[in-house]
Protein backbone atom coordinates (compact mmCIF):
# COMPACT_ATOMS: atom_id res chain seq x y z
CA UNK A 1 0.00 0.00 0.00
CA UNK A 2 2.80 2.30 0.96
CA UNK A 3 5.92 2.41 -1.27
CA UNK A 4 8.43 4.92 -0.72
CA UNK A 5 11.95 4.55 -2.92
CA UNK A 6 14.69 7.14 -1.53
CA UNK A 7 13.04 9.76 -0.04
CA UNK A 8 14.74 12.74 0.78
CA UNK A 9 14.07 16.09 2.88
CA UNK A 10 16.40 19.12 3.06
CA UNK A 11 15.83 22.26 5.02
CA UNK A 12 18.67 24.66 3.55
CA UNK A 13 21.35 22.40 4.04
CA UNK A 14 20.20 20.06 6.70
CA UNK A 15 18.84 16.66 5.57
CA UNK A 16 16.13 15.96 7.90
CA UNK A 17 15.46 12.82 6.17
CA UNK A 18 18.25 11.40 4.18
CA UNK A 19 17.50 8.24 1.59
CA UNK A 20 14.67 6.19 3.19
CA UNK A 21 12.71 3.43 1.15
CA UNK A 22 10.78 1.18 2.89
CA UNK A 23 7.30 -0.46 1.84
CA UNK A 24 4.52 -1.49 4.02
CA UNK A 25 1.83 -3.66 3.00
CA UNK A 26 -1.75 -3.86 4.58
CA UNK A 27 -2.43 -6.08 7.43
CA UNK A 28 0.96 -4.54 8.29
CA UNK A 29 1.19 -2.23 11.67
CA UNK A 30 4.61 -0.73 11.37
CA UNK A 31 6.48 1.15 14.09
CA UNK A 32 8.70 4.24 12.96
CA UNK A 33 11.23 4.83 16.05
CA UNK A 34 13.93 6.95 16.73
CA UNK A 35 14.82 10.26 18.45
CA UNK A 36 13.43 13.12 18.80
CA UNK A 37 14.44 14.77 15.33
CA UNK A 38 15.72 11.94 13.99
CA UNK A 39 13.10 12.78 11.20
CA UNK A 40 10.10 10.43 11.81
CA UNK A 41 7.73 13.09 11.55
CA UNK A 42 9.24 14.74 8.73
CA UNK A 43 8.91 11.33 6.77
CA UNK A 44 5.18 11.33 7.95
CA UNK A 45 4.60 14.73 6.44
CA UNK A 46 6.07 13.83 3.05
CA UNK A 47 3.96 10.40 2.86
CA UNK A 48 0.96 12.38 3.70
CA UNK A 49 1.58 15.02 0.80
CA UNK A 50 1.97 18.15 3.63
CA UNK A 51 5.77 18.49 2.66
CA UNK A 52 6.47 18.39 -0.90
CA UNK A 53 9.70 15.86 -0.66
CA UNK A 54 13.12 17.07 -1.90
CA UNK A 55 14.10 13.89 -3.61
CA UNK A 56 12.59 10.23 -4.21
CA UNK A 57 9.15 9.27 -4.42
CA UNK A 58 6.29 8.06 -2.26
CA UNK A 59 3.21 6.11 -3.96
CA UNK A 60 0.32 5.14 -1.46
CA UNK A 61 -2.17 2.78 -3.62
CA UNK A 62 -0.42 3.05 -6.21
CA UNK A 63 -0.65 6.63 -6.49
CA UNK A 64 2.03 8.98 -6.28
CA UNK A 65 1.66 11.46 -3.52
CA UNK A 66 3.53 14.66 -5.59
CA UNK A 67 2.19 13.99 -8.83
CA UNK A 68 -2.08 12.93 -7.66
CA UNK A 69 -2.14 14.15 -4.46
CA UNK A 70 -5.71 14.06 -4.53
CA UNK A 71 -5.81 10.41 -4.81
CA UNK A 72 -3.59 9.61 -2.63
CA UNK A 73 -4.47 11.55 0.31
CA UNK A 74 -8.28 9.67 -0.08
CA UNK A 75 -6.46 6.79 1.21
CA UNK A 76 -4.99 8.14 4.20
CA UNK A 77 -6.00 8.61 7.56
CA UNK A 78 -3.34 10.95 9.51
CA UNK A 79 -3.07 11.98 12.93
CA UNK A 80 -0.84 14.92 13.19
CA UNK A 81 2.21 15.53 15.97
CA UNK A 82 0.10 17.81 17.83
CA UNK A 83 -2.85 16.45 17.50
CA UNK A 84 -4.31 19.72 15.77
CA UNK A 85 -8.07 20.25 15.68
CA UNK A 86 -10.14 23.21 15.43
CA UNK A 87 -10.69 24.68 18.91
CA UNK A 88 -13.68 26.50 18.52
CA UNK A 89 -15.60 23.51 17.29
CA UNK A 90 -17.66 20.65 19.26
CA UNK A 91 -16.16 17.62 18.74
CA UNK A 92 -19.46 16.40 16.64
CA UNK A 93 -19.05 19.32 14.40
CA UNK A 94 -15.64 18.98 13.68
CA UNK A 95 -16.03 15.22 12.69
CA UNK A 96 -18.89 15.85 10.61
CA UNK A 97 -16.67 18.69 8.98
CA UNK A 98 -13.93 16.03 8.13
CA UNK A 99 -16.72 13.85 6.81
CA UNK A 100 -17.74 16.62 4.76
CA UNK A 101 -14.18 17.30 3.27
CA UNK A 102 -13.94 13.41 2.74
CA UNK A 103 -16.60 13.39 0.31
CA UNK A 104 -19.56 11.97 2.82
CA UNK A 105 -22.76 13.03 3.63
CA UNK A 106 -26.36 13.07 4.49
CA UNK A 107 -26.90 9.10 6.27
CA UNK A 108 -22.93 8.00 5.17
CA UNK A 109 -21.87 11.12 7.51
CA UNK A 110 -23.78 10.50 10.18
CA UNK A 111 -23.06 6.24 10.34
CA UNK A 112 -19.10 7.43 9.83
CA UNK A 113 -19.51 10.01 12.66
CA UNK A 114 -21.01 7.57 14.99
CA UNK A 115 -18.84 4.63 14.16
CA UNK A 116 -15.67 6.85 14.92
CA UNK A 117 -16.99 8.17 17.55
CA UNK A 118 -17.77 4.87 18.84
CA UNK A 119 -14.01 3.61 18.05
CA UNK A 120 -12.12 6.69 20.31
CA UNK A 121 -14.83 6.60 23.35
CA UNK A 122 -16.25 9.74 22.09
CA UNK A 123 -19.60 9.58 22.87
CA UNK A 124 -19.85 11.39 26.42
CA UNK A 125 -18.01 14.72 24.90
CA UNK A 126 -19.84 15.22 21.51
CA UNK A 127 -21.59 18.25 22.04
CA UNK A 128 -18.51 19.86 23.80
CA UNK A 129 -16.46 22.52 22.32
CA UNK A 130 -12.66 20.98 21.31
CA UNK A 131 -10.98 23.42 23.98
CA UNK A 132 -12.79 22.22 26.65
CA UNK A 133 -11.47 19.03 26.70
CA UNK A 134 -8.58 17.56 28.74
CA UNK A 135 -5.27 16.21 26.40
CA UNK A 136 -6.39 12.57 26.22
CA UNK A 137 -10.13 13.50 24.88
CA UNK A 138 -8.36 15.79 22.43
CA UNK A 139 -6.41 13.16 20.92
CA UNK A 140 -8.33 11.02 20.43
CA UNK A 141 -10.93 13.52 18.94
CA UNK A 142 -7.98 14.06 16.33
CA UNK A 143 -8.18 10.17 15.98
CA UNK A 144 -11.36 9.81 15.36
CA UNK A 145 -11.06 12.29 12.74
CA UNK A 146 -8.13 10.41 10.68
CA UNK A 147 -10.64 6.92 11.28
CA UNK A 148 -13.90 8.68 9.71
CA UNK A 149 -13.90 7.48 6.12
CA UNK A 150 -12.13 4.08 7.12
CA UNK A 151 -8.88 4.47 4.89
CA UNK A 152 -7.09 1.91 4.06
CA UNK A 153 -3.70 3.63 4.97
CA UNK A 154 -3.21 5.22 8.80
CA UNK A 155 -0.65 7.72 9.44
CA UNK A 156 -0.19 8.36 13.35
CA UNK A 157 2.25 10.55 14.53
CA UNK A 158 2.57 9.53 18.55
CA UNK A 159 -0.79 8.93 18.89
CA UNK A 160 -0.61 7.93 22.26
CA UNK A 161 1.74 10.96 23.53
CA UNK A 162 0.15 12.41 26.38
CA UNK A 163 -2.43 9.43 27.29
CA UNK A 164 -2.89 8.14 30.31
CA UNK A 165 -1.61 4.43 30.95
CA UNK A 166 -5.18 3.37 30.32
CA UNK A 167 -6.03 4.71 27.70
CA UNK A 168 -2.83 4.23 26.31
CA UNK A 169 -3.63 0.61 26.62
CA UNK A 170 -6.62 1.06 24.44
CA UNK A 171 -5.43 2.97 21.57
CA UNK A 172 -2.75 0.42 21.06
CA UNK A 173 -5.30 -2.08 21.61
CA UNK A 174 -6.76 0.01 18.29
CA UNK A 175 -3.98 -0.03 16.36
CA UNK A 176 -3.29 -3.59 16.30
CA UNK A 177 -7.20 -4.20 15.86
CA UNK A 178 -7.40 -1.49 12.78
CA UNK A 179 -4.20 -2.87 11.22
CA UNK A 180 -5.61 -6.11 10.73
CA UNK A 181 -6.60 -4.84 7.20
CA UNK A 182 -5.38 -2.07 6.69
CA UNK A 183 -1.51 -0.02 6.37
CA UNK A 184 -0.62 0.92 9.56
CA UNK A 185 2.67 3.71 10.59
CA UNK A 186 2.80 5.12 13.52
CA UNK A 187 5.46 6.91 15.52
CA UNK A 188 6.81 6.50 18.78
CA UNK A 189 9.41 6.87 21.03
CA UNK A 190 7.83 4.26 23.39
CA UNK A 191 9.70 0.98 23.04
CA UNK A 192 6.80 -0.99 24.92
CA UNK A 193 4.68 -0.01 22.04
CA UNK A 194 6.66 -1.63 19.71
CA UNK A 195 6.13 -5.38 21.07
CA UNK A 196 2.45 -4.35 22.27
CA UNK A 197 1.38 -3.61 18.96
CA UNK A 198 3.90 -3.68 16.16
CA UNK A 199 4.26 -6.78 13.22
CA UNK A 200 7.43 -4.79 12.51
CA UNK A 201 9.81 -1.71 13.98
CA UNK A 202 11.95 0.89 11.70
CA UNK A 203 14.70 2.65 13.74
CA UNK A 204 15.60 5.85 11.83
CA UNK A 205 18.17 7.95 13.06
CA UNK A 206 19.76 11.26 11.77
CA UNK A 207 17.17 10.74 8.27
CA UNK A 208 18.53 7.20 8.27
CA UNK A 209 16.87 3.76 8.56
CA UNK A 210 19.70 2.12 10.24
CA UNK A 211 17.65 -1.24 11.79
CA UNK A 212 14.63 -2.99 10.68
CA UNK A 213 12.58 -6.26 11.44
CA UNK A 214 10.06 -7.55 13.66
CA UNK A 215 10.71 -6.86 17.65
CA UNK A 216 12.27 -10.39 17.50
CA UNK A 217 14.38 -10.18 14.64
CA UNK A 218 15.75 -6.48 16.39
CA UNK A 219 16.81 -8.21 19.61
CA UNK A 220 16.13 -7.80 23.34
CA UNK A 221 16.08 -5.80 25.42
CA UNK A 222 14.88 -3.46 22.72
CA UNK A 223 16.23 -0.25 24.39
CA UNK A 224 19.44 -1.31 24.44
CA UNK A 225 18.95 -2.28 20.97
CA UNK A 226 17.80 1.35 20.63
CA UNK A 227 20.73 2.85 22.62
CA UNK A 228 23.15 0.83 20.35
CA UNK A 229 21.76 1.81 17.13
CA UNK A 230 20.75 5.60 18.31
CA UNK A 231 23.24 8.64 18.75
CA UNK A 232 21.78 10.47 21.82
CA UNK A 233 21.12 14.29 20.31
CA UNK A 234 23.64 15.37 23.34
CA UNK A 235 26.76 13.94 21.33
CA UNK A 236 27.34 16.57 18.96
CA UNK A 237 27.12 15.18 15.54
CA UNK B 1 -17.07 23.17 -5.54
CA UNK B 2 -18.71 20.62 -3.01
CA UNK B 3 -15.23 21.19 -0.68
CA UNK B 4 -14.93 25.18 -1.45
CA UNK B 5 -18.83 25.36 0.42
CA UNK B 6 -17.93 22.69 3.00
CA UNK B 7 -14.61 25.23 4.17
CA UNK B 8 -16.79 28.49 4.07
CA UNK B 9 -19.45 27.23 5.91
CA UNK B 10 -16.53 25.95 8.69
CA UNK B 11 -15.60 29.41 8.36
CA UNK B 12 -18.33 31.59 8.74
CA UNK B 13 -19.21 29.03 11.53
CA UNK B 14 -16.57 29.80 13.36
CA UNK B 15 -17.00 33.80 12.88
CA UNK B 16 -20.26 33.52 14.57
CA UNK B 17 -19.38 30.80 17.06
CA UNK B 18 -17.10 33.30 18.59
CA UNK B 19 -17.24 37.19 19.93
CA UNK B 20 -15.26 38.36 16.47
CA UNK B 21 -18.61 38.49 14.56
CA UNK B 22 -21.06 40.32 17.14
CA UNK B 23 -17.84 42.65 18.53
CA UNK B 24 -17.74 43.59 14.37
CA UNK B 25 -20.97 44.13 13.36
CA UNK B 26 -21.63 46.41 16.03
CA UNK B 27 -18.21 48.08 15.93
CA UNK B 28 -18.86 48.71 12.15
CA UNK B 29 -22.50 49.61 12.11
CA UNK B 30 -21.41 52.54 15.00
CA UNK B 31 -18.58 54.06 13.19
CA UNK B 32 -20.66 54.08 9.88
CA UNK B 33 -23.51 55.59 11.69
CA UNK B 34 -21.39 57.81 13.42
CA UNK B 35 -19.15 58.88 10.04
CA UNK B 36 -22.37 59.37 7.96
CA UNK B 37 -24.39 61.17 10.03
CA UNK B 38 -21.69 63.15 12.51
CA UNK B 39 -18.70 63.65 10.49
CA UNK B 40 -20.31 63.25 7.05
CA UNK B 41 -22.91 65.55 7.79
CA UNK B 42 -25.52 63.44 6.10
CA UNK B 43 -28.19 66.23 7.40
CA UNK B 44 -26.51 69.38 6.90
CA UNK B 45 -25.72 68.27 2.93
CA UNK B 46 -29.17 68.82 2.04
CA UNK B 47 -29.37 66.36 -0.86
CA UNK B 48 -30.56 62.85 -1.12
CA UNK B 49 -27.78 60.43 -1.89
CA UNK B 50 -25.58 58.21 0.52
CA UNK B 51 -22.08 59.83 -0.57
CA UNK B 52 -21.79 60.90 3.23
CA UNK B 53 -22.02 57.19 3.78
CA UNK B 54 -19.79 55.51 0.76
CA UNK B 55 -17.37 58.29 1.42
CA UNK B 56 -15.67 56.79 4.25
CA UNK B 57 -15.69 53.27 3.80
CA UNK B 58 -11.70 53.21 2.19
CA UNK B 59 -11.12 54.61 5.05
CA UNK B 60 -13.19 52.51 7.72
CA UNK B 61 -12.30 49.38 6.39
CA UNK B 62 -8.73 49.87 6.63
CA UNK B 63 -8.92 48.96 10.08
CA UNK B 64 -11.95 46.67 10.29
CA UNK B 65 -11.53 44.79 6.92
CA UNK B 66 -7.92 43.38 7.76
CA UNK B 67 -9.45 42.59 11.42
CA UNK B 68 -11.75 40.25 9.59
CA UNK B 69 -9.20 38.39 7.61
CA UNK B 70 -6.39 38.49 9.92
CA UNK B 71 -7.57 34.93 11.19
CA UNK B 72 -7.90 33.05 8.08
CA UNK B 73 -4.57 31.34 7.66
CA UNK B 74 -2.44 33.20 10.50
CA UNK B 75 -4.43 31.40 13.23
CA UNK B 76 -4.47 27.91 10.85
CA UNK B 77 -0.62 28.03 11.27
CA UNK B 78 -0.32 28.87 14.33
CA UNK B 79 -2.97 26.22 15.84
CA UNK B 80 -1.30 23.94 13.40
CA UNK B 81 -4.22 23.04 11.70
CA UNK B 82 -3.01 23.71 8.63
CA UNK B 83 -1.24 20.74 8.60
CA UNK B 84 -4.52 18.46 8.58
CA UNK B 85 -6.55 20.93 6.23
CA UNK B 86 -3.58 20.42 3.86
CA UNK B 87 -3.59 16.45 4.02
CA UNK B 88 -7.03 16.26 3.15
CA UNK B 89 -7.69 15.30 -0.35
CA UNK B 90 -8.41 19.15 -1.25
CA UNK B 91 -6.93 21.17 -3.54
CA UNK B 92 -5.40 24.66 -2.07
CA UNK B 93 -7.50 26.66 -4.06
CA UNK B 94 -10.58 25.12 -2.65
CA UNK B 95 -9.27 25.47 0.31
CA UNK B 96 -8.46 29.78 -0.34
CA UNK B 97 -11.56 30.52 -2.25
CA UNK B 98 -13.44 28.64 0.74
CA UNK B 99 -12.07 30.72 3.18
CA UNK B 100 -12.03 34.10 1.37
CA UNK B 101 -15.95 33.18 0.31
CA UNK B 102 -16.67 33.34 3.92
CA UNK B 103 -14.78 36.08 4.95
CA UNK B 104 -16.11 38.05 2.15
CA UNK B 105 -20.00 36.93 2.85
CA UNK B 106 -19.39 37.84 6.33
CA UNK B 107 -18.53 41.67 5.38
CA UNK B 108 -21.35 41.54 3.27
CA UNK B 109 -23.77 40.45 5.54
CA UNK B 110 -22.47 43.87 8.14
CA UNK B 111 -22.95 45.82 4.86
CA UNK B 112 -26.67 44.89 4.13
CA UNK B 113 -27.28 45.07 8.19
CA UNK B 114 -26.68 48.92 6.89
CA UNK B 115 -29.86 49.08 5.34
CA UNK B 116 -31.19 52.02 7.86
CA UNK B 117 -29.34 54.50 6.02
CA UNK B 118 -31.22 53.49 2.58
CA UNK B 119 -34.52 53.95 4.13
CA UNK B 120 -33.78 57.06 6.03
CA UNK B 121 -32.46 58.82 2.42
CA UNK B 122 -35.55 57.41 0.79
CA UNK B 123 -38.08 58.98 3.83
CA UNK B 124 -36.48 61.91 3.70
CA UNK B 125 -36.32 62.39 -0.19
CA UNK B 126 -36.16 60.24 -3.55
CA UNK B 127 -32.39 59.38 -4.05
CA UNK B 128 -30.97 57.83 -7.19
CA UNK B 129 -31.68 53.95 -5.65
CA UNK B 130 -29.43 52.71 -9.06
CA UNK B 131 -26.96 55.13 -7.66
CA UNK B 132 -27.16 53.79 -4.36
CA UNK B 133 -26.71 50.37 -5.46
CA UNK B 134 -23.39 50.89 -7.59
CA UNK B 135 -22.43 52.39 -4.21
CA UNK B 136 -22.83 49.32 -2.43
CA UNK B 137 -21.21 47.24 -5.07
CA UNK B 138 -18.43 49.28 -4.75
CA UNK B 139 -18.01 49.31 -1.23
CA UNK B 140 -18.64 45.47 -1.46
CA UNK B 141 -15.72 45.23 -4.41
CA UNK B 142 -13.22 47.40 -2.04
CA UNK B 143 -14.12 45.15 0.95
CA UNK B 144 -12.77 42.34 -1.04
CA UNK B 145 -9.37 43.93 -2.45
CA UNK B 146 -8.50 44.73 1.32
CA UNK B 147 -9.81 41.36 2.18
CA UNK B 148 -7.98 39.67 -0.37
CA UNK B 149 -4.86 41.46 0.28
CA UNK B 150 -5.41 40.52 4.40
CA UNK B 151 -5.60 36.38 3.13
CA UNK B 152 -1.84 37.29 1.47
CA UNK B 153 -0.51 38.37 4.33
CA UNK B 154 -2.14 36.21 6.83
CA UNK B 155 -1.11 33.57 4.79
CA UNK B 156 2.94 34.38 5.24
CA UNK B 157 2.61 34.53 9.07
CA UNK B 158 1.40 32.46 12.09
CA UNK B 159 1.05 35.83 14.14
CA UNK B 160 -2.16 37.33 13.34
CA UNK B 161 -0.83 40.76 14.58
CA UNK B 162 1.90 40.90 12.32
CA UNK B 163 -0.70 39.66 9.72
CA UNK B 164 -3.15 42.68 10.60
CA UNK B 165 -0.23 45.07 10.43
CA UNK B 166 1.14 44.39 7.17
CA UNK B 167 -2.38 44.09 5.54
CA UNK B 168 -2.89 47.89 7.22
CA UNK B 169 0.04 48.96 5.53
CA UNK B 170 -0.72 47.38 1.59
CA UNK B 171 -4.46 48.70 2.21
CA UNK B 172 -3.32 52.18 3.03
CA UNK B 173 -0.84 51.91 -0.03
CA UNK B 174 -3.56 50.83 -2.70
CA UNK B 175 -5.40 54.20 -1.01
CA UNK B 176 -2.86 56.52 -0.58
CA UNK B 177 -1.75 56.21 -4.45
CA UNK B 178 -4.65 57.56 -5.47
CA UNK B 179 -5.75 60.06 -2.85
CA UNK B 180 -5.75 63.69 -3.83
CA UNK B 181 -3.48 65.31 -0.77
CA UNK B 182 -0.77 62.66 -2.15
CA UNK B 183 -1.18 63.10 -6.06
CA UNK B 184 -1.35 67.45 -5.95
CA UNK B 185 2.40 66.52 -3.88
CA UNK B 186 3.64 64.36 -7.28
CA UNK B 187 2.13 67.21 -9.20
CA UNK B 188 5.51 69.90 -9.14
CA UNK B 189 7.84 66.99 -9.90
CA UNK B 190 5.97 64.41 -12.15
CA UNK B 191 4.34 64.19 -15.32
CA UNK B 192 0.31 63.80 -15.16
CA UNK B 193 0.85 60.93 -17.75
CA UNK B 194 2.93 59.42 -14.25
CA UNK B 195 0.37 60.53 -11.82
CA UNK B 196 -2.39 58.51 -13.73
CA UNK B 197 -0.82 55.56 -13.86
CA UNK B 198 0.03 55.43 -10.18
CA UNK B 199 -3.45 56.81 -9.09
CA UNK B 200 -4.43 54.01 -11.50
CA UNK B 201 -3.13 51.55 -8.59
CA UNK B 202 -5.52 53.02 -5.99
CA UNK B 203 -8.54 51.37 -5.06
CA UNK B 204 -10.44 55.32 -4.48
CA UNK B 205 -9.83 55.81 -8.32
CA UNK B 206 -11.83 52.73 -8.86
CA UNK B 207 -14.32 52.93 -6.02
CA UNK B 208 -15.22 56.59 -6.97
CA UNK B 209 -16.53 55.58 -10.54
CA UNK B 210 -19.18 53.33 -8.37
CA UNK B 211 -19.98 56.11 -6.54
CA UNK B 212 -21.05 58.47 -9.29
CA UNK B 213 -23.64 55.51 -9.84
CA UNK B 214 -21.25 54.05 -13.18
CA UNK B 215 -20.62 50.10 -13.30
CA UNK B 216 -17.65 50.61 -15.73
CA UNK B 217 -16.06 47.07 -16.75
CA UNK B 218 -12.19 49.07 -15.89
CA UNK B 219 -13.34 49.45 -12.56
CA UNK B 220 -14.60 45.74 -11.83
CA UNK B 221 -11.63 44.49 -13.91
CA UNK B 222 -9.57 46.25 -11.47
CA UNK B 223 -10.88 44.98 -8.19
CA UNK B 224 -11.02 41.63 -9.59
CA UNK B 225 -7.20 41.78 -10.70
CA UNK B 226 -6.71 42.48 -7.17
CA UNK B 227 -8.65 39.83 -5.56
CA UNK B 228 -7.22 37.38 -8.57
CA UNK B 229 -3.32 38.58 -7.90
CA UNK B 230 -3.77 38.25 -3.81
CA UNK B 231 -5.08 35.03 -3.81
CA UNK B 232 -2.61 34.21 -6.26
CA UNK B 233 -0.11 35.50 -3.89
CA UNK B 234 -1.74 33.46 -1.26
CA UNK B 235 -1.15 30.34 -2.80
CA UNK B 236 2.35 30.57 -3.15
CA UNK B 237 2.46 31.75 0.66
CA UNK B 238 0.92 28.91 1.30
CA UNK B 239 3.47 26.79 -0.45
CA UNK B 240 5.66 27.58 2.72
CA UNK B 241 5.08 24.89 4.80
Amino acid sequence: MIQIDNLVKAFGAKRAVDGISFKVERGEVVGFLGPNGSGKSTTMRMITGYYAPTGGRVRVGGHDVTESPLEAKRLIGYLPENAAAYTDMTVRGFLEFAAELRGLSGAAKRKAVARSVELCFLSSVLHQSIDTLSKGYKHRTCLAQALIHDPEVLILDEPTDGLDPNQKHEVRNLIKELGRTKAVVFSTHILEEVDAACTRAIIIDRGRIVAQGTPDELGRPLDEVFRRLTIPDTVKA
Amino acid sequence: MRNTFVIAKRELGSYFGSPVAYVFLVIFLLLTGFFTFTAGQFFERGEASLGAFFGWHPWLYLVLVPAVGMRLWAEERRAGTLELLMTMPITPWQAIFGKFLASWLFIGIALALTFPVVVTANVLGSPDNGMIFAGYLGSLFLAGAYLSVTCMTSAMTRNQVVAFILSVVACLFLILAGFNPVTDLMVRWASPAFIDTVAAFSVVTHFDGFQKGVIDSRDLAYFLSVIGFSLFATSMALRNR
